[in-house]
C-alpha cells in the first residue's frame, strides 16, 4: 500500500482528519478511565462480607416508653426468636455489615503508644451464637463461652479479657500469623484483651470507595456483650429458603411478647447490600450508559465525515478504477487512511488516559491504571474506526470507473 | 431577512436529512449527558440560603491537640475536628457572644401518635436552640419558635414538620395541641412550612442531602432526656460510663452555628474564639495552643467535601462528552459546507457579501443547536429519571430540573452548535466565487 497519496490527500483535509484524531484519541481517555471505574466500583460491591447474607436479616428494635428491666426482656426476645421454626440462631448486637453506619475503636498493641499508627477497627458485640448467626468462619482459635458473655449499653464503659478478631486485622496486627493467644488493647483501655480466635471475615460497617473504609474493610473484632439499649438489631439466621416466612413470623412473635416496642425495619442482609451499594452500581451504570453512547457518537462522526469524503472524491475515485485500480485497492485506500488517523488519534488518547488517571488519584484517591488497560483500549478504538469506515469504504469501493469520463 | 435566512436554513438542512439528523443528535446526546450531570452538581454544590449564608459561621476548636483519636478522625488527618463536645458547645452558648447562636444534633425518639388507627413511629429530632428558626429563616406555617425562656426551662416543647402535622393533625393548626414522645407529653408551639435545604448544611454528618428532623425541640431538653446522638460521635479517648460521661468527654457529637451580620462582628467572634482557647489552656484542660476557626456557610460546605468525588467523576466524563459531540458536529457542519461551495460561489457571484454567507450559515447553525436543545431536554428529562431509579434516595432528592436548568440546556445547546460552526461558517465565508464557478 502506498502510503504517500493518502498522506497528500489527507494534508488537503487536515481539519477533518485532526476533528477525528481528536475525537478518538477522547473517546479512548474516556473509555479507559470509565470502564476502569465501572470495574472498580462493581468489584467494590460483590466484596463477600463474611456474613452468609442469603439466609440472615436484621430487626431494629426499639422499645418505647423505657420500659424496666431491658436486660431480661432482650433475653426472652432472643430466646422466643432462637424457639421460632426455621430459624437456626439468633443474638442481639450494636451493628452489623453493609449499613454504613457503625462503631469503630483503636486497637493498640502497646498500651503506652499514641499517636500516629493507631489501628482503628469496626467493633461489634455478640454472644456465643454470634457466630453460628451470622455464618462466620472461624480459622484459628476457638469461639466465645456462654459463661464469658456480658451486659454492654451504648454509653458503658468496659474492658473484655478476651477477644475475636478478624483474619485481616489478624494479619495487620500479628503479620507472623500467630495471633491467638496474644495480648491486644482495645478501645483505650490499659488491660489486655486476650485474641481467644480469628475469624475468616467479617465486613466492617462502611463500605464506601476510596479512604480508610475501603482500606480496613475487614478490620473488624468482636467483643463478648449483649448489646441492652433502647434501641439494637436482633440478628436471625433461618433455614435456606425461610427467610421471608420467618421474617414476618419473627416480626409477629416479638409483637405478641410485648407491644411497647417499634419495629421499624425488619431487613434482609441481601438487602442492606443492596442499598449499601447502590450508589455505585449507579455509578457503574452511568458511566456505561455514556461509554455506549460516546462509541456511537464517535461512530457516527467516522461514518459521516468519511461518507462526506467519498462522495467529494467520486470522480477521483472513477478516475482510479478507470487507471486499473481494484475494488479491493480503493477500500484499501480509506481503510488505511482512517488507520492512520485513528493511530495517531490513539497515541495522543493513550497520553491523555494516563495523565487523567494520574489526575484522578491525586484528587480522588483512585488506583492507577494498568498500562495495559490504554493498550487494550487503543486496539479497541482502531478496530472502532475500522468497522466505522467500512460502510463509506465499500460506498467508495462501488464507484464504477465510468464515473471517469462522465460528468460529475 | 431573517426568515428568508430561516427558510434557507431549514431547506438546506432538508437537502441531506442524515448529516442533519446526525448533527443533532450529537448535539442533544452531548447536552443530555452534560445537562444530567452537571443539574445533579448545581443542586450539591447550590447555596442552602441564598442571601443569608454570608452571615452564618461555624466556630470549629481543636480540642484534641497534636494527638489526634482513633476511629474515623484517623481518616480526616490533620484537619480541625468537624464537630464541638458537649463542654464547648454550652460554653459557647453561655457565652452568647453572637447575634444569634445554637448548638444542635439530631437524635429521635418514638412518636406515640394520639390517633388509635396510626402505628407508633420513630421521629427523626433536631435538638437546638431558639435562636435555630430566626438564625437559619424557617418558615412557620402556624405558630412560632418556643422562646429563649423555653430555652432556659428546658421546656417540654416542640415544632413539628409540616409533614408530620399532616400525619398527625391532618394538617390543621396543631399550637397548643399535644404529641407523645416516648411516653412523655410535649406542647406544639409551632408548625414549619416545608423546609429542607440542599444541601442539609447545619448538619452534615450524616446525610449531606437527607431529610432534615420531624420534630424540633429545645437542646437543653433533649440533654435532661439523655437523648444520645444519631449522627457522628468521635473520641480522642474513650468517655466515662454513662451519659454524664459522654457530657464530661472531650468526644465530639454537636454542630454549633452563630450569625454574625457584619465583617466587625466576625471579627470580634474570631477573637473571642482565640481568647477562649487560651483561656482552655490556662485552665489546664488543653496542654496545648488549640487552633480554632470560623468558617462561613460556603466554606463550611467545602470543608465537608459536600460535592461527592463520583458526582465530580460524572461532571468530567460527560463534559468530555460533550466536547466529543461538538467535534463531532463540527465535522459534519464542515462537510456540509464544502459540498455547498458550489451553491455558496453562486451566491456569491449574484452579489451576497461575506457577511450576509457568514450569517446564513449562523442561522443554520443555530437552528440545529435549538433542535439538538429540544432533544438534549428530553434527553436531561430522561436521564434525571433514570438517575432517581438508579442512585439512593438522598441522591435522589437533587436529580430535579429547575427553570434555570432549561435556560442552561439551551443556552449550552445553542452555543455548542455556533461553536462548533464557527469554523465551517468562516471557511463558507472564504468560498471565492469565481473559483467555484469556473470549476464548473
Amino acid at each position: 500500500m502506498e502510503l504517500r497519496p493518502i498522506l497528500s490527500a489527507m494534508r488537503r483535509n487536515k481539519v477533518g482528519a485532526v476533528l477525528i484524531g481528536v475525537q478518538i484519541a477522547v473517546t479512548l481517555a474516556i473509555l479507559c478511565n470509565g470502564l476502569f471505574i465501572i470495574e472498580q466500583r462493581l468489584a467494590l460491591s460483590q466484596r463477600p462480607s463474611g456474613v452468609d447474607e442469603a439466609n440472615v436479616f436484621a430487626i431494629d428494635n426499639q422499645w418505647v416508653g423505657a420500659p424496666g428491666d431491658v436486660p431480661a426482656r432482650q433475653r426472652a426476645d432472643i430466646e422466643a426468636l432462637r424457639a421460632l421454626p426455621g430459624v437456626v440462631d439468633a443474638y442481639d448486637t450494636n451493628q452489623y455489615p453493609l449499613t454504613n453506619s457503625g462503631w469503630s475503636e483503636s486497637v493498640l498493641l502497646d498500651p503506652d503508644a499514641s499517636g500516629s499508627g493507631t489501628l482503628s477497627a469496626a467493633l461489634y458485640f455478640g454472644d456465643d451464637h454470634a457466630l453460628n448467626t451470622l455464618g462466620l468462619r472461624l480459622v484459628a482459635g476457638r469461639n466465645f463461652e456462654a459463661s464469658e458473655i456480658g451486659e454492654r449499653q451504648a454509653s458503658d464503659r468496659l474492658h473484655t479479657a478476651v477477644i475475636l478478631i478478624t483474619r485481616a486485622l489478624a494479619q495487620a496486627l500479628f503479620p507472623k500469623g500467630n495471633a491467638v493467644g496474644q495480648s491486644i488493647y482495645v478501645e483505650g483501655n490499659k488491660q489486655p484483651s486476650l485474641v481467644i480466635g480469628v475469624v475468616e471475615r467479617l465486613q466492617i460497617p462502611w463500605t464506601g470507595a476510596g479512604g480508610w473504609t475501603e482500606k480496613y474493610f475487614e478490620n473488624s473484632m468482636i467483643e463478648p456483650y449483649r448489646f441492652i439499649e433502647s434501641d439494637s438489631w436482633y440478628m436471625v439466621r433461618t433455614r435456606p429458603g425461610q427467610l421471608a416466612s420467618v421474617m414476618k413470623a419473627a416480626r409477629d412473635k416479638l409483637l405478641q411478647i410485648d407491644r411497647a416496642r417499634l419495629l421499624d425495619k425488619i431487613e434482609a442482609v441481601s438487602d442492606t447490600r443492596i442499598a449499601a451499594y447502590r450508589d455505585d452500581r449507579g455509578l457503574a451504570v452511568i458511566l456505561a450508559v455514556v461509554c455506549a453512547s460516546l462509541i456511537g457518537v464517535t461512530a457516527c462522526g467516522i461514518v459521516g465525515l468519511t461518507s462526506y469524503w467519498v462522495s467529494q472524491r467520486r470522480r477521483q475515485i472513477g478516475i482510479r478504477r478507470a487507471l486499473g485500480a481494484t475494488r479491493g485497492a480503493i477500500l484499501r485506500y480509506f481503510q488505511t487512511e482512517n488507520l492512520l488517523i485513528a493511530a495517531a488519534g490513539a497515541l495522543v488518547g493513550i497520553g491523555l488516559t494516563v495523565a487523567v488517571n494520574l489526575w484522578m488519584v491525586t484528587s480522588f484517591a483512585m488506583p492507577r491504571l494498568a498500562l495495559a488497560w490504554a493498550g487494550l483500549g487503543a486496539l479497541g478504538v482502531l478496530l472502532l474506526g475500522q468497522l466505522a469506515v467500512l460502510w463509506p469504504a465499500l460506498r467508495a469501493a462501488s464507484v464504477p470507473p465510468a464515473l471517469a469520463v462522465r460528468d460529475a | 431577512m431573517f426568515g428568508y435566512y430561516i427558510g434557507l436554513a431549514i431547506r438546506s438542512l432538508r437537502r441531506n436529512v442524515v448529516l442533519t439528523v446526525l448533527m443533532i443528535v450529537a448535539i442533544g446526546v452531548g447536552i443530555g449527558a452534560s445537562m444530567t450531570t452537571l443539574t445533579i452538581f448545581r443542586a450539591m454544590s447550590g447555596d442552602p440560603l441564598p442571601g443569608k449564608s454570608a452571615q452564618l459561621f461555624v466556630p470549629q476548636i481543636d480540642n484534641w491537640g497534636p494527638r489526634k483519636g482513633g476511629g474515623q478522625s484517623a481518616a480526616t488527618g490533620s484537619k480541625l475536628q468537624n464537630q464541638l463536645t458537649y463542654i464547648d458547645a454550652s460554653r459557647l452558648m453561655e457565652a452568647h457572644a453572637a447575634k444569634r447562636q445554637s448548638a444542635m444534633y439530631g437524635t429521635g425518639l418514638p412518636l406515640i401518635p394520639a390517633n388509635r388507627d396510626l402505628q407508633p413511629f420513630t421521629a427523626p429530632i433536631r435538638a437546638s436552640y431558639a435562636d435555630f428558626f430566626p438564625m437559619f429563616e424557617v418558615p412557620f406555617l402556624y405558630g412560632a419558635p418556643w422562646s429563649a425562656a423555653d430555652d432556659a426551662a428546658h421546656a417540654a416543647v416542640v415544632v413539628l414538620s409540616r409533614k408530620l402535622n399532616d400525619k398527625l393533625f391532618a394538617g390543621a393548626n396543631s399550637v397548643g395541641q399535644s404529641v407523645n414522645l416516648d411516653g412523655q407529653t410535649y406542647r406544639v408551639v409551632g408548625v414549619l412550612k416545608d423546609w429542607e435545604p440542599i444541601p442539609k448544611f447545619y448538619d452534615l454528618t450524616d446525610e449531606k442531602f437527607g431529610k432534615g428532623a420531624d420534630v424540633f425541640m429545645p437542646f437543653t431538653r433533649a440533654i435532661d432526656q439523655q437523648l444520645r446522638g444519631w449522627g457522628s460521635f468521635n473520641c480522642k479517648d474513650p468517655p466515662d460510663s454513662g451519659y454524664a460521661g459522654t457530657l464530661r468527654s472531650e468526644c465530639i457529637w454537636i454542630q454549633f452555628w452563630v450569625e454574625l451580620p457584619t465583617p466587625a462582628d466576625v471579627a470580634r467572634y474570631r477573637l473571642f474564639l482565640q481568647n477562649y482557647a487560651s483561656e482552655q489552656r490556662r485552665s489546664g484542660r488543653f496542654d496545648w495552643t488549640a487552633e480554632t476557626a470560623l468558617r462561613d456557610l460556603s466554606q463550611w460546605l467545602r470543608f465537608n467535601e459536600v460535592v461527592s468525588d463520583e458526582v465530580r467523576i460524572l461532571v468530567l466524563v460527560s463534559f468530555s462528552f460533550l466536547f466529543v459531540c461538538l467535534l463531532n458536529a463540527m465535522g459534519l457542519m464542515l462537510a456540509k459546507v464544502m459540498a455547498r461551495a458550489q451553491e455558496i460561489g453562486v451566491r456569491r457571484a449574484l452579489g451576497a457579501n461575506r457577511s450576509a454567507i457568514f450569517t446564513q450559515c449562523l442561522i443554520e447553525s443555530s437552528v440545529i443547536g435549538l433542535v439538538g436543545a429540544a432533544l438534549g431536554l428530553v434527553l436531561t428529562a430522561l436521564g434525571l429519571l433514570g438517575l432517581r431509579t438508579l442512585l439512593s434516595q438522598s441522591a435522589s432528592a437533587l436529580a430535579n430540573l429547575d427553570l434555570l436548568d432549561v435556560g442552561i440546556v439551551i443556552a449550552l445547546a445553542l452555543g455548542s452548535a455556533i461553536l462548533a460552526g464557527l469554523y465551517p461558517t468562516w471557511r463558507a465565508g472564504q468560498v471565492q466565487p469565481a473559483w467555484q464557478l469556473k470549476s464548473q
